[in-house]
């Protein structure tokens, strides 16, 4: 159900995403004291590759790890296997990548 | 103080999986008695058709594991006066396993992914050979004779929640076998043992609940085997070995 390779990339992902985390909670804390409007904050955040590629990478290690860690959870509760587990993981995984790709790109094409 | 009462009430599963039922016994209390004496008073004085599993007494041969008051448990070890609540037993076959008869768990299950795991010797040496040096000191010997006292009891496997979810799951007992043989001089199959614990049921599904180290009756930790695994399969992959 868990082998060697998704276990990789679920542990893996996880090594991408503490820095992210640890920057996303500090960028966020940092960017209210002063009381930033988001309109701001988008000025500062659309046009800048390194927003996008925080955010894009971020949101390419949360669909994997997500992904990963749901089929487990599919698997020993829900009693799911074979293709339809299968299905259910990369179906999460796309969602995710979706809907997070969507935002990246708002907040930071120009 | 507490005294001890002069009848155990014990309630033990009967049947076969078709038709499993609770059966409630009063049992002869004793300052010293086993869960497996009261389990033979059953069988002998009650009812002689009582199915279940002992030989050695002593805890040895690993054949009398059964759950007791819901924990898995080697009950010719085990003191009835640790384990009753309130003079009251509740019985029943080891965990994870499908149930011939009343207590006895068929094990087939638990044996197979042994050898799913290539928990079993791989030959290093002929028979015109010399003897492999095995020194204490030697750091993965170390490392094996800290798993090789499993006595094969089931125990682990019925604590395991992960194989509660997940039937695939190669399981403690298995995986820790699979883990001394690694580290064993004499075993000559390193990749073959990687392979193996690497699949769909491998050491990666463990969740590290650590049931297994809580509830084996010798004080293994198999827990920590998986981890070595864990760790052993990735640095082979590491290393190239996209298959180990």
């Amino acid at each position: 159900m868990l082998d060697l390779r998704l276990y990789m990339a679920q542990r893996l992902s996880a090594l991408v995403m503490v820095p992210f985390v640890l920057g996303h909670i500090a960028v966020m804390i940092y960017a209210i004291q002063g009381g930033l409007s988001t309109a701001e904050i988008l000025g500062r955040t659309q046009g800048s590759l390194l927003w996008f590629l925080f955010y894009g990478t971020f949101v390419i290690a949360v669909s994997v790890h997500a992904a990963i860690g749901l089929r487990v959870i599919a698997h020993e509760w829900g009693g799911l296997r074979g293709r339809v587990l299968d299905g259910l993981m990369w179906g999460i995984g796309a969602c995710l990548f979706y809907v997070g790709i969507l935002a990246v790109f708002a907040v930071a094409l120009p | 103080m507490t005294t001890t009462p002069n009848i155990l009430r014990v309630t033990v599963q009967r049947g076969t999986a078709a038709a499993l039922r609770q059966e409630t016994f009063d049992v002869p209390a004793y300052e010293n008695q086993t869960v497996l004496d009261v389990v033979t008073w059953i069988q002998q004085m009650a009812d002689p058709t009582l199915s279940y599993r002992f030989a050695c007494r002593v805890g040895m041969c690993g054949s009398c594991a059964m759950m007791v008051n819901g924990v898995p448990r080697w009950t010719c070890r085990t003191h009835v006066k640790k384990v009753a609540a309130d003079g009251e037993l509740d019985i029943g076959p080891l965990r994870n396993l499908p149930v011939i008869k009343d207590l006895v768990a068929d094990m087939d299950p638990f044996f197979d992914k042994w050898v799913a795991a290539e928990a079993r010797h791989h030959p290093s040496a002929e028979r015109d050979d010399d003897f492999d040096p095995v020194t204490a000191q030697d750091p993965a010997r170390a490392e094996a004779d800290l798993g090789i006292e499993c006595i094969n009891c089931g125990i682990c496997y019925a604590a395991c929640d992960t194989v509660a979810g997940n039937p695939d799951y190669l399981g403690p007992a298995a995986l820790q076998r699979a883990w001394t043989l690694l580290n064993d001089s004499r075993d000559a199959d390193r990749d073959g043992i990687l392979a193996a614990v690497s699949g769909k049921g491998g050491c990666h599904n463990c969740h590290s609940m650590g049931s297994c180290a809580q509830y084996c009756p010798n004080d293994l930790n198999p827990m920590r085997a998986i981890a070595g695994l864990k760790r052993e399969t990735v640095r082979a992959a590491w290393g190239g070995k996209r298959d180990a």
